[in-house]
């Protein structure tokens, strides 16, 4: 394996400062960049290990009503809070459905947020890359891609961020605390990831030396417990990422939808938020034609990059179920097979 | 290696015979506490690492390879490539027997597929062999790879298989299509499959002198011998090759492979020991596969529902280097009862590492088409697809027209559909639903494997403390070797198992055959009884013929084996024990050796198959097309199960993989680069606990007289045979969607709402 720095900085503006330097990244659980290493995706020449830093792995509510969980929380762990599945059980669902049991114990929050697309092409070094090596072409855009992106690719990258995780996230309009060079700062999470435009290579907007520390959810994220969903469509029931996902969030008073709240996943280079939907179900009654009609918007604009035109059909089909499965009501306990179209009816005893 | 300690829990503590317990595996505590000495476990003092760097492009020539950056790499000892080997005895193209395939091993910069080695790294540790090897950065000569099953001419294979003719002929099929009442006629494709055993291909090799230790997984200990004897020249007796336990094999640890071979190279390189281990995505190109098929069946009936022909066509690929041809047509040749049979193959050539035995090669890919075939054929005849079956069902071999040497299929039939619950099937696809309104589909298969023999021999032996010795270098490639033949050793011997010594998985052991074929159990399992049979006889000679022995007289066939006792048939109260008979002759030990084979005989009057139908339930989302298998029932008739907890576990691999067959695995190839871009178990399906419903195995009683001494047919590949068809037809007659295309994907089953 190459050489590289192993640094284990003892505070939060330590790991910033041993981060920002060219050819170093920050390591947590690394259920993904020892992959990425080992296949020489990624050569880092500094590891900077986040994993012993203090007051990262705290799940708190705080006085406003927000809670705010630590970058370092496991995904497992922060699944298993019955007071968070409780509360946002759509993003437990999110969770348990993602990986394998053996990562999500091992996954954190902020490396969840980090992860790099699946694109069979990004791993394969022979392939061309742009997002790996910026300039060299894309060879997905006429490859195997029955999986790639439907909406907001370029002709630079068509693939997609892998995360179940975000989708609910950014549904709920979570916040992301960053530490940076310049001290600490908040984005929404809607505004972490960047669509692959010009310069794929940049998933996300952080810059050099960006620690997430926490992911925040306001207090209005709450509100959507009663009604709450995530449902994902995948080649196998576990340890597999999402063909296409979707987050449905509904506040629904005196039988009308009083807010709706709608992520795509598997579809886009980031968790898709489909805000032209949540606006057509602002104020109707929660019907299966006010769930086409929001299906058929949030889709707006989506066109195959290859051979996955099937995953617009998907998606909107996806979009009906979710809102509907919201609609029906978060069911007492999280099923089985967490976000399986057969949850309620699997027998399975195991998530 | 330390001596292998097999456990004697209380598991395995019971009354009568062996053969027929369900002993847990002797070998699960070794497994489970991780004392189970694999190949790469081995550490033998001042080993080395190597590792292969493999070819990104799939055809062409290896121009440059930066051996002086691999070099300078600390901890890189030295880089082996074409130009820097040892020579090998023999050109390792040359196919010296039919089960030698050609391999790569360094001797040219031709590239014939993607992951095929181009060089050997050798390191003091794994991390510097590693980035060694990426170091070498190599650069090629590319030419565009064939890829997939029009890759180019096709032409008719000579044989397919091992030696089996690619087509064959009984009556004339054209006028039975031309008679027959209804007919189908239907192309289905499978996808290129890989073995992806838990354990990579590894090997450590040692040398010393001309001496050779090599602790490799194999499941073919003398073949693996012979082959490593003939490259490098030495005798068989200098070599020695271990392999105790194996994590899986399916068919690619059958025979040795092209980067066992450049470890056993490296060693001699660089003069140390060397261990080399592929990485997963190593493993998909020089270790064989499942090649991809095209077949198209063309069925035809009468207004009964009798068939009157059935023509089963395959394409499928090899490597543009060598020859191994699926032969999956030939799973036509046994099942059904029609008046005409025709099956015939074609392939073309692609840059793909050399296809070969892979689980129920040919069997499994064969049997999901003509299992859906016969579905599809069923539901044209307005007939219940199990009415059909027993409407066709073959009285004698339908191509030869011999009878079988036992067949309880229809008693698979009626005890699996019996508690499955098929007599409520609607005819119709697309009738049922749950309460959840998901899709409710029942589909079934008819599974069905020759019953083969190889040769093997076994070494019996009776010491003076009374307790056997049972020699053989078996396989155990998890499907529970240690156990199983054990129990037929035990009994062989008339000893308790614990009283018995039996010493397997090394290659100066008596040659066992190979593991494959699911013919181990059987071949193996007749060498020892014959071998226990040969020692116990002359134990008995010692008695019989000595006067002062209890049993003086009573000759041979007067007595019987029992508890470590010979005893008088005719009068039980007159026995011996074998200690008291050896210390009286005054002998240390008495030993016979014994030999296992399929009859010619017997496999010319009749012919040998397990049979078993497999029911599945699926449910379907009617939207979002997911698929999921919700119930099975797998109803098998093996001849005589030795451990039914092993047969049990071996039958739900099988049909596991069949669900993976029908819904899950696929090796996704690039049409331009030819490499393989799901080269992982990420990425490459193969269904995962939560896929699993609870399945259920039958094992049909079934008596043998014919297959060999123990009436054993073997149940290695025949759970994977009409599983994946019976999920395949589940998935239609839920949704009225009938897939022809392997695994089905959720996009085809989008097309109705």
């Amino acid at each position: 394996m190459k050489q590289f720095d192993y640094v284990r900085p003892a505070t939060i503006t330590e790991a910033v400062a041993a981060a920002a330097q060219p050819g170093a990244v920050f390591l947590a659980a690394g259920t993904n960049l020892l992959d990425l290493m080992k296949g020489g995706v990624s050569r880092p020449d500094r590891l900077v290990d986040v994993t012993h830093l203090d007051g990262l792995d705290g799940i708190e509510t705080l006085a406003d009503g927000s809670l705010r969980i630590g970058a370092l929380v496991s995904n497992a762990d922060l699944a298993h809070d019955a007071e968070f599945a409780r509360s946002y059980p759509a993003v437990a669902e999110a969770l348990l459905s993602g990986a394998s049991a053996q990562l999500r114990n091992a996954a954190t929050v902020g490396g969840n947020l980090l992860q790099r697309t699946r694109c069979a092409y990004f791993y394969d070094t022979a392939s061309r890359c742009n997002k790996r090596t910026p300039g060299s072409g894309c060879d997905a855009r006429e490859g195997e891609n029955r999986s790639h992106a439907v909406l907001g690719w370029s002709e630079s990258c068509i693939a997609t961020h892998p995360s179940d995780f975000c989708v609910p996230l950014v549904a709920l309009d979570a916040i992301v605390e960053i530490e940076g060079r310049g001290g600490r700062r908040e984005i929404a999470l809607d505004e972490l990831h960047r669509l692959p435009g010009d310069a794929p290579e940049r998933d996300t907007v952080l810059e050099p030396g960006d620690l997430i520390v926490a992911v925040r959810l306001p207090p209005a994220a709450r509100g959507f417990a009663a009604h709450a969903r995530y449902l994902k469509v995948r080649e196998r029931t576990s340890y597999a990422f999402a063909v296409v996902s979707a987050a449905s969030a509904l506040r629904i008073e005196n039988g009308r939808i009083a807010e709706a709240r709608l992520g795509l996943g598997g579809v886009a280079a980031k968790p898709w938020r489909a805000r032209a939907a949540e606006d057509a179900l602002k104020g109707v009654a929660p019907t299966a034609d006010a769930f086409q009609e929001a299906a058929r918007r949030a889709l707006e604009g989506a066109k195959p990059s290859g051979d996955n035109a099937f995953k617009i059909e998907l998606a909107r089909r996806i979009v009906v179920r979710a809102l509907t499965l919201a609609a029906a009501g978060t069911p007492a306990r999280i099923p089985a097979l967490p976000a399986s179209p057969f949850a309620s009816t699997s027998g399975a005893i195991h998530a | 290696m330390p001596e292998l300690n097999l456990t004697s829990a209380p598991a395995h503590l019971r009354h009568g015979s062996n053969i027929g317990q369900p002993l847990t595996r002797r070998d699960g505590i070794l497994k489970v506490t991780g004392r189970a000495t694999y190949a790469a476990d081995n550490h033998p003092q001042g080993m080395l690492f190597a590792v292969m760097a493999v070819s990104t492009t799939a055809r062409g020539r290896v121009v440059s390879l930066d051996v002086a950056a691999a070099k300078r790499h600390p901890g890189v000892v030295d880089v082996m490539t074409p130009d820097h080997k040892p020579q090998l005895a023999i050109d390792p193209e040359i196919k010296t027997n039919p089960f030698v395939f050609r391999m790569e091993v360094l001797q040219s910069d031709e590239v014939r597929y993607a992951n095929q080695p181009i060089a050997v790294v050798i390191a003091e540790t794994l991390e510097a062999a590693t980035e060694g090897a990426a170091l070498l950065a190599p650069r090629y000569e590319t030419l565009p790879p064939l890829v997939g099953l029009d890759a180019g001419e096709s032409f008719a294979p000579p044989v397919v298989g091992v030696g089996n003719p690619a087509e064959s002929h009984h009556g004339d099929v054209e006028a039975g299509l031309a008679a027959a009442d209804k007919q189908i006629d239907a192309t289905y494709e499978t996808p290129p499959q890989y073995h992806n055993a838990m354990e990579p291909h590894s090997i450590v090799a040692a040398w010393n002198g001309d001496n050779l230790q090599i602790d490799m997984p194999t499941q073919g200990l003398a073949l693996s011998l012979a082959r490593v004897a003939e490259l490098f020249g030495i005798a068989h007796e200098k070599i020695h090759i271990r392999s105790p336990f194996l994590g899986g094999g399916f068919g690619s640890k059958g025979l040795m492979a092209g980067p066992q071979v450049l470890g056993v190279m490296a060693a001699k390189l660089v003069g140390k020991p060397v261990k080399l281990v592929l990485r997963r995505e190593q493993m998909y190109g020089p270790v064989g596969h499942r090649a991809p098929t095209r077949q198209r069946l063309r069925i035809g009936a009468d207004a009964e529902g009798r068939l009157t022909a059935l023509d089963h066509h395959a394409r499928t690929v090899s490597s543009t280097f060598d020859d191994f041809f699926e032969p999956a047509a030939g799973a036509s040749h046994t099942l059904y009862a029609a008046p005409a049979i025709r099956t015939s193959h074609d392939a073309v050539r692609v840059n793909t590492g050399t296809p070969l035995f892979m689980r129920a090669p040919g069997e499994a890919t064969g049997s999901i088409a003509l299992e859906s075939a016969i579905d599809e054929m069923a539901f044209a005849c307005g007939m219940d697809p199990l009415a059909f079956r027993l409407k066709n069902y073959a009285e004698v071999e339908p191509m030869t027209g011999r009878p079988f040497s036992s067949k309880a299929l229809r008693a698979c039939y009626e005890q699996g559909a019996a508690r499955f619950g098929w007599a409520k099937r609607p005819l119709q696809p697309r009738q049922m639903r749950d309460d959840a309104g998901l899709l409710v589909g029942w589909g079934m298969g008819t599974a069905t494997f020759p019953a083969l023999m190889f040769q093997a021999e076994a070494r019996a032996a009776i010491r003076r403390d009374g307790s056997g010795v049972m020699e053989i270098g078996a396989h155990d490639m998890g499907q529970g070797a240690w156990t199983a033949l054990a129990q037929i050793a035990a009994d062989a011997v008339g000893l308790d198992i614990d009283r018995l010594d039996f010493k397997s998985g090394t290659s100066d052991l008596p040659d066992a055959g190979i593991a494959g074929g699911s013919a181990h159990t059987a071949t193996a399992g007749a060498a020892i009884h014959s071998a226990g049979a040969a020692v116990i006889g002359k134990l008995a000679d010692l008695a019989t013929s000595d006067e002062r022995s209890p049993l003086f007289g009573a000759g041979n066939a007067g007595v019987i084996a029992r508890d470590g006792r010979l005893i008088r048939r005719d009068d039980e109260s007159r026995s011996e024990s074998y200690a008291e008979i050896l210390a009286r002759a005054g002998l240390a030990e008495i030993e016979a050796r014994g030999t296992g084979a399929a009859n010619p005989a017997a496999m010319e009057q009749y012919a040998m198959h397990a049979h078993g139908a497999v029911f599945a339930e699926v449910k379907v989302d009617p939207e979002l097309g997911q698929v999921r298998l919700t119930r099975m029932v797998g109803a098998f008739a093996a001849g005589r199960i030795v451990n039914p907890r092993m047969v049990q576990s071996q039958l739900f691999g099988g049909m596991i993989w069949g669900l993976s067959f029908a819904l899950h695995e696929e090796a996704v190839t690039d049409r331009r680069s030819g490499r393989i871009m799901n080269a992982n178990l990420g990425e490459y399906h193969i269904p995962v606990n939560a896929d699993v419903p609870p399945l259920d195995v039958i094992t049909v009683e079934e008596h043998d007289p014919h297959v060999n001494a123990l009436g054993i047919k073997g149940v290695g590949e025949i759970g994977i045979t009409g599983s994946a068809g019976a999920v395949a037809n589940a998935v239609w007659h839920a949704t009225g969607v009938r897939v022809r295309r392997f695994p089905i994907r959720i996009e085809e089953l989008l097309t109705q709402g």
